[in-house]
């Protein structure tokens, strides 16, 4: 195999893997359907869309714990935000811990949500971190010539 | 398809990637696309808020009666939100919504448009694509009982979605 063949390789793995290891959902699938030839960037803007938004909801979330009396509906209404975002690109177990951030607010119990900011934290990281590779992946596999595998 | 490309669809969401996600899919299905991020921003868009009371509110001030009733009554509606809940969808179609979608929304759910927007006698419809505010308190601000006063004609090629 040349290069670009075990970067296509290696590039469909580790889509499969983020796929069967719920960092992703068929969502993502159907972000990837919508890119064509007058939005070949359309993923890669999604995105890093979704990272600046992410980190302004962490820190807010941050911002909304840290205060002498908190406001769970607002640490809620973050949780919502995410929870949104996380969804519309398929960021399934983002998502999922937005879940769980919400439901610790109905119960006003600031351990859960403290912990549960932690958890969302890392699998935030994790993601970015994935996603960093594969459009690392990308760009080695168009730099030699080759064009991006479709998931089916 | 041609017919397609004399649609405008005006959508509306306050969460950015929503606003990323809505306008690609509109576009990737050759509707013409303008997003905006608020209800009020949706309605200046329009021409119908009075500029001279700019602060957010809870009342949306139209520039008149006659204006606002040339201008809505016939503008198909679309509502789409996050949650799934009934009594709040049945609401919006009650108060005369086309259709409702759950976020995130596909191309197989603007597939669902073309017939709410073929099916006027005005070669070029408009319908509204709004999405609600993500911050739940302001949830029903956008929709009623404001909703009543946008079912009105329009000459304007625009359609909306309205999201909750």
């Amino acid at each position: 195999m040349d290069i670009v063949q075990l970067r296509q390789r290696h590039y469909i793995d580790f889509m499969k893997s983020m796929h069967i290891e719920n960092y992703l959902d068929d969502q993502f699938t159907q972000l990837q359907k919508l890119a064509d030839e007058s939005s070949p960037d359309f993923v890669y803007e999604v995105v890093t869309l979704f990272f600046q938004d992410s980190e302004k909801l962490i820190d807010n979330l941050s911002k909304a714990l840290e205060q002498p009396v908190v406001d769970f509906s607002q640490v809620a209404n973050h949780a919502h935000q995410f929870k949104g975002s996380s969804s519309s690109i398929g960021a399934h177990r983002v998502k999922n811990q937005c879940v769980k951030f919400r439901a610790y607010c109905e119960e006003n119990n600031l351990e859960g949500c403290l912990n549960c900011l932690q958890e969302l934290q890392q699998e935030y990281i994790v993601l970015k971190s994935k996603f960093e590779y594969l459009f690392e992946l990308e760009q080695e596999i168009l730099k030699n010539g080759g064009t991006i595998p479709t998931m089916d | 398809m041609a017919l397609d490309a004399q649609f405008h669809v005006l959508a509306v969401d306050d969460s950015l990637i929503d606003r990323k996600l809505i306008e690609r899919l509109l576009k990737s299905s050759s509707f013409e696309v303008t997003v905006v991020d608020s209800g009020n921003k949706a309605l200046e868009f329009l021409g119908l808020l009075d500029q001279t009371n700019k602060e957010e509110s809870d009342s949306i001030n139209f520039h008149d009666d006659n204006h606002e009733s040339k201008y809505l009554r016939d503008i198909p509606v679309v509502i789409m939100s996050s949650e799934n809940i009934p009594a709040r969808i049945n609401r919006c179609l009650e108060e005369g919504a086309e259709e409702f979608f759950l976020k995130p929304v596909q191309l197989s759910d603007v597939d669902k448009l073309k017939p709410h927007l073929t099916r006027s006698s005005k070669p070029k419809q408009h319908d509204y694509y709004k999405n609600t505010s993500n911050k739940r308190k302001s949830k029903d601000e956008c929709v009623s009982p404001n909703k009543s006063k946008m079912k009105i004609t329009t000459d304007h090629e625009l359609s909306a979605f309205v999201t909750l």
